[in-house]
Parts: structure tokens; sequence; C-alpha cells
């Protein structure tokens, strides 16, 4: 059995797309609040005649997510935001703005983000990437992000500062995309195992839980957290 | 040796003063004077990039030029130019019979920004270009760490540390459905779509036999390799028993190991796409190398500046 302390951090494309398959299992049993992540398949070559042959990579997709602060809501538009639960809980955002008030009220314009887990083959470990936009569809600059999700800036505390985002093409989709720069993951990965009082973990175990240990890190400085049963869940 | 050095030597600098004439157009649009203005010849240096050629075609173009902010960008025949791209490795994917002078229109309106990322001239350049030496130095030194401060004897160590490790690779591939008499004859690249974009290192090992640039091919592209070329390689022999019983000081390396077996394994699965599907055509700045060459002959001279390997492939798969 591979010794966990030789273990750099990283994982493989397989044990990544294993990894992600239970995690969004996981997620969907245990984290009501979200809509579900879902996984995307990707041809390898999408001119093919029939492009789902050799579709054994993938991402991870959770979209549509509200990321403006509750308080910034109108409180006439017609919502079912309620403003004590967690930050970013919004579902269909068709569901929230068919409300003329809002239009009027255009400070108050919601901001909306799609997250894709994606395999870095170059880093061999997962990278969060993300795009922003209002509600009719405008995709947001950099420092509008950079307000909404403040934990993204560079310019943050020294716990985020390998949290470091970047503009660039979307591995899949082609377009141009923000992304968390993945230089320091395998790094803080084997931290996250490694530095703990838990004892020695079996490589294996590492390999099921990177994924989650991996989001629970990276998906605060997006603002999405993941409820505590989810962490503790064993199964 | 000195003179496996000096031939090396000029490898490098065939490669780093190729140039491609470009005869660049001011797209109508912007065209504001009668009679409208004759296109800039430009030598384009290959391992350059076409932002960086603006200080010599604004003024070409600047008296012609409707009032209002540039955002500049490049398009051949109607494709919008990825700019972090080298110039010569957009030459040698989009012209498959080389157009010399290569006839590329310039805009300065009008950005498609849903297709390209923003460009602020050099400085986007820079930025892209030290992120991609920052990966090729994660990949073959394992750490982002000191990049820019390599001297010449480290670049030597570099490449022999390659040869035992991983190498970075940027594949681009595009497909044909028929045979042709004349790459002229071929239909226009006229989507990114239609080319796979395939960021991944190569593994390289040492021992064996000497890894071609076919092994190179067979590795990335396991699906245009007819099965009866699979009980040759050695990737046929991995299988997940194998890969743990590998010593555990090499844990990384087993992981690469466990995914070159899984393609393999997928391969056997999957098959090829079809037996008549082939590589019909492999360019690196700009020359066609045969198969059976050493992949470490093209690693030794034909990177970019950026430490990658850009490799162009043409391959047929029939309808």
């Amino acid at each position: 059995m591979m010794d966990v302390f030789n273990w750099d951090g990283t994982v493989s494309a397989k044990d990544f797309r294993i990894g992600a398959l239970s995690f969004a299992q996981k997620w969907e049993s245990l984290n009501s609040a979200f809509p579900p992540w879902s996984w995307v398949p990707c041809p390898k070559h999408p001119w093919l005649a029939s492009p789902e042959l050799f579709q054994e990579e993938g991402y991870l997709s959770l979209e549509n997510i509200c990321i403006s602060r509750p308080y910034e809501v109108d409180i006439d538009q017609n919502s079912q935001t309620d403003p004590g639960e967690e930050e970013t809980s919004c579902s269909e955002k068709e569901d929230d703005i068919d409300d003329a008030t809002l239009v009027q009220s255009n400070h108050h314009e919601l901001h909306y983000c799609d997250f894709h887990i994606v395999y870095s083959y170059t880093f061999r470990v997962p990278v969060l990437y993300l795009r922003a936009y209002c509600s009719d569809g405008r995709p947001l600059l950099l420092d509008e992000i950079e307000k909404e999700l403040p934990a993204c800036s560079s310019k943050e505390s020294p716990e985020t500062k390998w949290a470091f985002i970047t503009q660039e093409e979307h591995p899949y989709l082609k377009r141009p995309w923000y992304k968390l720069h993945p230089c320091g993951t395998s790094e803080f990965m084997k931290l996250l195992f490694l530095g703990g009082d838990t004892g020695q973990p079996k490589l294996e175990v590492v390999l099921e839980l990177y994924l989650l240990s991996w989001f629970s890190a990276v998906g605060q400085v997006v603002g999405l957290r993941i409820p505590c049963k989810m962490l503790n869940d064993r199964r | 040796m000195r003179k496996a050095i000096q031939k090396r030597m000029e490898a490098k600098k065939y490669v780093w003063e190729g140039a491609i004439p470009l005869q660049i157009h001011l797209h109508e649009s912007q065209v504001t004077t009668l009679p409208p203005p004759p296109p800039a010849l430009i030598l384009a240096p290959r391992i350059g990039y076409l932002p960086l050629l603006v200080p010599l075609i604004k003024p070409h173009f600047s008296s012609t030029l409707p009032p209002g902010v540039d955002t500049i960008w490049f398009e051949y025949r109607g494709l919008p130019l990825k700019w972090y791209i080298p110039t010569g490795v957009l030459f040698d994917l989009l012209c498959a019979e080389p157009e010399r002078p290569w006839n590329i229109t310039v805009h300065f309106r009008g950005y498609p920004g849903n297709v390209l990322i923003p460009c602020d001239g050099e400085d986007s350049v820079k930025w892209s270009f030290i992120n991609s030496l920052k990966e090729a130095a994660y990949i073959i030194n394992g750490n982002c760490k000191n990049v820019m401060n390599m001297s010449q004897s480290d670049q030597l160590e570099l490449w022999h540390s390659v040869m035992n490790g991983r190498v970075p690779v940027r594949l681009y591939v595009w497909s044909i459905s028929e045979d042709f008499d004349d790459w002229e004859d071929l239909s226009q690249v006229d989507s990114w779509e239609k080319i796979s974009y395939i960021n991944r290192p190569i593994e390289i090992h040492k021992e064996g036999k000497c890894f071609t640039l076919h092994d190179a091919m067979k590795s990335l592209l396991p699906e245009f390799f007819s099965d009866e070329s699979l009980s040759d390689s050695k990737l046929a022999r991995v299988d997940f028993e194998d890969a743990q019983k590998i010593p555990s000081e090499d844990v990384s390396s087993n992981k690469v190991v466990e995914d070159q077996g899984q393609n393999a394994y997928e391969h056997r699965e999957a098959c090829c796409i079809s037996s008549s599907a082939e590589i019909k055509l492999i360019r690196i700045q700009g020359i066609e190398p045969k198969l059976e060459i050493p992949f470490s002959w093209l690693v030794n001279n034909l990177l970019n500046p950026d430490h990658f390997l850009h490799i162009c492939v043409c391959v047929k798969v029939p309808q």
C-alpha cells in the first residue's frame, strides 16, 4: 500500500473523476440548501461524428448561484430568499426576478455565478473555474466579482494568498472564464491531511475525501460553505 | 561533444529566428479613406505573438482609422485568432498549405469578447507568457519557483531532467474526413470548436528503447492508433495491480502510470476510432518530423520560449 507520507498532495485523473462523483452525491444528500453539482462529460474530440466516444473526461458544474448579499435584495421583491439563511442560497434565478420592482430599482441588481471544478493535468489537482454575470446575462468584470467575493482578491489575508484569480480560457468550453490558480493546491492538500492530529490516514481514505477537503477550503473563497454534517459524514 | 552542442545551437537558432511573412489587411468596416490603405507587410517571429506586432501595424493604418478607442484583434478568413497562441503555431495549424505571405485581417473595433480573452496589449501577452512558463516549470521541476532566474547551466540541467520526467506539451488536433490531392483543397477551419486543444504533459521513462515521436503521439492520442500496435507498447503491460507494486517513493509517477494504464485499458475497451483513422500530419515549428525521430531531439531543439512543445496534428477520420 502506498505510503501517505510520500504523497505529494496530487491526484490522478481517474481518482478525480471518482472523487468528483462521490462528492456530488454527498453534496446532494447532505446540502439541500443548494442545487446539486452535476458531472458534465466532455468529449476529447468534439468534432468527431460520435463525440460520445472518448468521454472519460469531464467536470463538475454548479450554476446560477446568486452571489449577491442578502441585504442588497429589494425587500418588495417577490423573493423566496430568507435573509436569515446562508449568503448564497438562492435557487433558480427565474423564480426571483420576474418582478417589475426589481427592474426599476436597478442598483439592487443581482449577480450570479457558475462554478466548474475541472481537473488540471499539469498540476494534477482540481481547479475551480467561475463565471459571474448579471440577471440580464452581462458578464461581470473582475473588480465586480472581487466586490461580491472579497476573498478572491489577492489583497486579502495570508491564508487566501494562494487563492489567486486569473482570466483564462475554459479548457472544455473554450470561452473566457476566471480560475483560482492551482499553484499551491498540492501543498495545502498535503498539509490538510498530514498536518492534523488525526494520525496517519490511509491513502485510499485520503483520496476518497480529497475533493471534499479541497472544496471545504476553496469553496470558502467564493462564499460556498460546506455544512458541518457533510464534513463529518464518513459513509 | 562540442560538435553536438554546436549543432544544437544551430537548430535553436533556426527556431528562434524562424519567421512568417504576414500581409495584414485592415478590415473593410474600419476603412474610412479612399483609396483603402495597402496591407502592411511584416515579418513575424514564429515564437512571438500577434499583439506584439501592433506597434508596427498601427502607424501603418492610423490615418484611416475611425475615431475612438482601439481594441485590436486579428482574424484569418473569419476565424478570430487566439492571441496567446504563438504566431508560428497559428500558422502551422490554420494554413494546411502554407500560404506565403500569410494573409490575415486586423480589426481595431468590435472585439469578440465572447470568444477571445481580452488583450490590453503587451502586458496581457507578457502575463500569459509568464503563466505558461510557470506551468512548464511546474511540469519539469515540480514547482513554479525560480522560473525567471534560470541561468544557462540551469537550463541545460533542465533538459537532462526532462528526459526522465514530464515534458510540457500543447497539442492542437484538427480533422479531415476524406483523402485529398492537395492541402489547398481542404476546407478551412472555421471554428475553434473544430480543434481539440490538449494541454497535457507527456511522461517519459528513460529505460527501454528510445522514446520516439510515435510513442509520444500514442500516449496522447491512443484512439488514433490501431490495436495491433498496442501489444508492442509499454502501456499495454501496465494494469492497476502492477501500478500498486511500484515502490512507494515514487508516488506521483504512480498516478501517471495509472493514468496511462487507464488509457490503455479504456483503449482496449473502446477500441480506436476506426481502423482507417490515421494521423496525416504532424507539424512542430513548421517542420514535419518523421514519427521515428527521438522525442528528446524535439524537446532539445523545438521548444518555444515558454518551454512548451506546441504540436499541430491533422487526423483523418472517415465519416
